[in-house]
Order: C-alpha cells, then sequence, then structure tokens
C-alpha cells in the first residue's frame, strides 16, 4: 500500500505545531496502523529526521496507552484501539490525518503524545474503596447480584484512553467519569463511599477543565470498549442523589 | 523514545454550584417546563383557532380569568409568566456557561472531525437557541407587549385588540408566516435533542431500552409540537382561516 500521511509535528508544548505531509510506500495491509508508523519512523531516523513521537504500550488493545485522532475519529474507523486498528481497514493511496487528543486538560507533550494524567486525578479524587489491609479475603465472601456484577465489569473495562474526552465537542471526560461512578457504585465494596466518591470526582473533573456533557454520544461511539451511555446517566443519578 | 512527563499538580475544586451536572439538571427541569408550556400553547392555538372568531377571543379572554374568583384577573397568566421568565433566564445561564466550559475545554480545534453518533438536530442546540431566543422576543413584542399588525389595515386597535384579527392579519404577510415556519423547524430541532438530553441528564435512561423510549418520545413530541404549531399561519396563509 502507499499512503500520504498529514501528521502533527510539534516540537515541544509551547512551540509552533502544524500539520506535515510524509508518503510511505510498502505498507502491508496486515501492518497494525502503529506497525505503519514504526516504519516511518524507521525511515525518518535513516534520513537522520526526527521521529514522530506517539504513546503505546501493550500493543494488545488493553492498556489504553495508545491514542491518535486518525481522519477525525479518535483511534480510527474501527471500534477499537489505535495498535489493533489494522491497515487493511484504509485503501491504497488514501490520505491520513493524524492529530494528537485536542483538550485542554490533556495538554501536549510533543507530536502526537498528550499527557493524560488530569484522568488520574480525577481517580485519585475518589475513585477507589477504602478497605482494611490484612489477610486476603475469601472472594466469594460477600454475595453480588448477576446483572449488577455484569455492569460493573462492562463498566470496569475502560481502559482510561481518553479517546471519549477526544471525541466529544465539548472534550468531556463524562463518559470516563461515569464508568468509574458505575463500576464502583454497582458493588457492594462501592457503597460506604458512594456519595462522596461522585462529588469529590465530579468537581475534579470540572477543576481539570473537562468540559460540560450535552449528552451527544460520540463519546460511547468512539469507545474502544464500548463503554455505553447509561454510565453517564447513572454518574447524573448518583450525583443527584449524594446532593439531596 | 523516552519522554518524562512532568504533571500538573491537583487544582483548586470548583464551587458545588457551579458543577457541570448541576447546570445540567437546572438545564434539564427548565427545559422540562418550556416543554409543557408549548404543548399547552400549541393545543390552544390549534384548537381554538379553526373554531373561529368569536371562540378564539372567547379562549382568549379564558387564559384570563382562570382561577378566578381564588386568583385576581390575570393572576393565572402572570403566575405562569413569572415562572416562564425566570425558565428561560436559569436555561440561558446553564447554558452560557456549559458553552463558555465547552470553548475552554478544547481551546485547539481538530483539522479533521468526524461526528458519527450525534443527531443532526444536537448540532444546532446553542445556535438554534439562540434564534428562538430571538424569535420569542419578535413573538411577545408582536402579540403580547406591543401588539403591532404588520399586514393590512395596519395599526388599527379594531386590529390590534383583537386576538383573532391581528392573528389572520399577521399571517397574511408571507415573510411572518415564513418566520414562524423557520423557527417552529428550530423548535421542533430543539425539543428532539432537549427531551431525550433532559430525560438523560435526569437519570431517566438507565438501560438501552429506555434510551430508545426517550429518543422516540422526543421525536414524537418534536414532531407533534413543531406541525401543530405551524398548521394554524399556514392555513391562514393559504386561506384556509379568514
Amino acid at each position: 500500500m502507499k499512503l500520504t500521511l498529514k501528521i502533527w509535528r510539534q516540537a515541544g508544548p509551547d512551540a509552533a505545531g502544524q500539520l506535515v505531509t510524509y508518503p510511505v510506500e510498502g505498507i502491508s495491509e496486515d501492518m497494525s496502523f502503529l506497525e505503519m508508523l514504526d516504519v516511518l519512523n524507521e525511515e525518518l531516523i535513516g534520513k537522520g529526521e526526527e521521529p514522530v513521537a506517539f504513546d503505546s504500550d501493550c500493543r494488545e488493545g488493553i492498556c489504553g496507552m495508545c491514542s491518535l485522532m486518525i481522519n477525525g475519529q479518535a483511534h480510527g474507523p474501527e471500534v477499537t484501539t489505535t495498535c489493533q486498528l489494522h491497515m487493511r481497514s484504509f485503501s491504497d493511496g488514501d490520505v491520513i490525518t493524524i492529530e494528537p487528543w485536542r483538550a485542554e486538560a490533556f495538554p501536549l507533550v510533543r507530536d502526537l503524545i498528550v499527557d493524560r494524567s488530569a484522568f488520574d486525578r480525577v481517580i485519585q479524587a475518589g475513585g477507589y474503596i477504602s478497605v482494611n489491609t490484612g489477610a486476603a479475603v475469601e472472594a466469594n465472601n460477600i454475595q453480588v447480584q448477576k446483572h449488577k456484577a455484569d455492569r460493573a465489569f462492562d463498566a470496569a473495562t475502560c481502559i482510561g484512553c481518553g479517546a471519549c474526552v477526544a471525541a466529544c465537542p465539548n472534550a468531556s471526560g463524562m463518559l470516563f467519569l461515569g464508568a468509574k461512578i458505575t463500576h464502583l457504585g454497582e458493588l457492594p465494596q462501592g457503597q460506604a463511599e458512594r456519595d462522596s466518591r461522585v462529588v469529590k470526582m465530579l468537581n475534579q473533573h470540572d477543576a481539570e477543565d473537562f468540559g460540560g456533557c450535552q449528552n451527544l454520544g460520540e463519546c460511547a461511539a468512539a469507545c474502544p470498549k464500548g463503554i455505553p451511555l447509561d454510565v453517564i446517566n447513572q454518574l447524573n443519578r448518583d450525583f443527584m442523589k449524594a446532593k439531596r | 523514545m523516552a519522554t518524562s512527563t512532568v504533571s500538573k499538580p491537583p487544582r483548586a475544586r470548583t464551587g458545588k454550584a457551579g458543577s457541570t451536572v448541576f447546570l445540567k439538571v437546572l438545564m434539564a427541569v427548565t427545559g422540562f417546563i418550556f416543554v409543557l408550556f408549548v404543548i399547552a400553547h400549541m393545543y390552544g392555538n390549534l384548537y381554538k383557532l379553526f373554531d373561529g372568531h368569536l371562540a378564539f377571543n372567547e379562549y382568549s379572554e379564558h387564559l384570563r380569568t382562570i382561577g378566578e374568583p381564588m386568583l385576581p384577573r390575570h393572576g393565572f397568566l402572570t403566575i405562569m409568566e413569572v415562572v416562564l421568565g425566570v425558565s428561560v433566564i436559569l436555561h440561558i445561564y446553564s447554558a452560557v456557561q456549559l458553552w463558555k466550559r465547552s470553548k475552554a475545554a478544547r481551546p485547539q480545534r481538530y483539522v479533521v472531525k468526524k461526528s458519527v453518533a450525534q443527531s443532526f438536530s444536537s448540532k444546532w442546540m446553542r445556535w438554534g437557541g439562540v434564534f428562538l431566543l430571538l424569535f420569542l422576543i419578535w413573538h411577545l413584542l408582536q402579540f403580547t407587549i406591543i401588539r403591532f399588525n404588520v399586514g393590512s389595515g395596519g395599526d388599527n386597535p379594531s386590529i390590534t385588540h383583537d386576538p383573532y384579527e391581528l392573528v389572520v392579519h399577521s399571517f397574511n404577510v408571507w415573510w411572518v408566516t415564513l418566520i414562524y415556519v423557520v423557527a417552529m423547524i428550530a423548535l421542533g430541532m430543539h425539543l428532539r435533542h432537549g427531551i431525550w438530553s433532559a430525560a438523560q441528564t435526569l437519570g431517566f435512561t438507565p438501560t438501552p431500552r429506555a434510551r430508545v423510549i426517550a429518543n422516540t418520545i422526543a421525536i414524537v413530541v418534536a414532531l407533534v409540537v413543531a406541525v401543530g404549531f405551524v398548521i394554524p399561519p399556514l392555513a391562514i396563509a393559504f386561506g384556509g382561516i379568514k
């Protein structure tokens, strides 16, 4: 495959950035999107140019490290992570525009890399349960209803990649936040701190300069883990209950 | 390549009253009041205008005497005006606050951005809302506050002080009818996304099925209200009511 890549290049947080065009050849359709970028970077290094900086880690679709806005869609045209997106999803001769996540809460570090530690601080604000440490408790001591366990687990599949924020026209982090609220709120262990959790986490979310939710659904459509919009409904519900 | 990332320190938390979810709840509740109002308003127009001159003016008079003698004349309308007035202010306040936060949340826009899920109506919520506000001011000046007639007969008191005559003369002017038709399309779109969004914000949509129901109700109410509102002006414009 022959492709034309338009990649956002920016030397640092305060430097001016721009789209730079790179033609690439000899791309196999069985390569992942990140492997295709590896090929480009090999070429750039060979020519003595600065390689394109992008995030990746496990390349198995489970860590949430990779990102990229590909032709205007978070993680590209398929419902998956960028590392699990394959070049067969594109056609020979395509022009592909690659941009970093754009949000005030995710400051740009370099090229396609952004700092997503705002998510960590939202978690730190209340995305945990407090338990006394000691010998491990028998796992089935506390019984959980099947539908609650399933819903909690589905919400817990969130890998914190930030695609929801990137896809949202308001750069809102509500799908991420809702996933955490639903995950912990459905389980017995999460009940003690349920009210304080939602208030603290929402306040941190707002303080990080994420936008508000308009219930547009772009986040759920972009989520590589298919987390549904009803986690935001749960978040709103829990918040109103906590404030009563 | 190794990158060292210096995280920003945790920031000061925002005040309770100003959280994004609080603003959205405020928007949803006030919006719901408008939904009830436009349904009642649409019903009144549609039902009484076709009953003729006398029936329409009697209906108009009846609105001023609801609740008598417990309430003074115009008492019910005054209560309603206050509730709607406060609602419109809070609705706009929350919209402006959230709009500002959204702008600040993405200072640098994408060069290429696709939207894959959001409805056409939802893209026009904010500018559509601004347009509806301008329309509301025009509508209130025309039929309530000043009561002016842009059609034949001019500002003759026999027209401007007769609700039925004022309505009929106004909608015989093509551009007045056009403004109302465009405004009602805008209203329908605002309701289509607004009702669904309010249901989600107020926590009525915990399951996929509930989401489908909320969206269906939103579409049905939006269509019924928009179509119900444009029938009388179109009937007048095309000679169905004289």
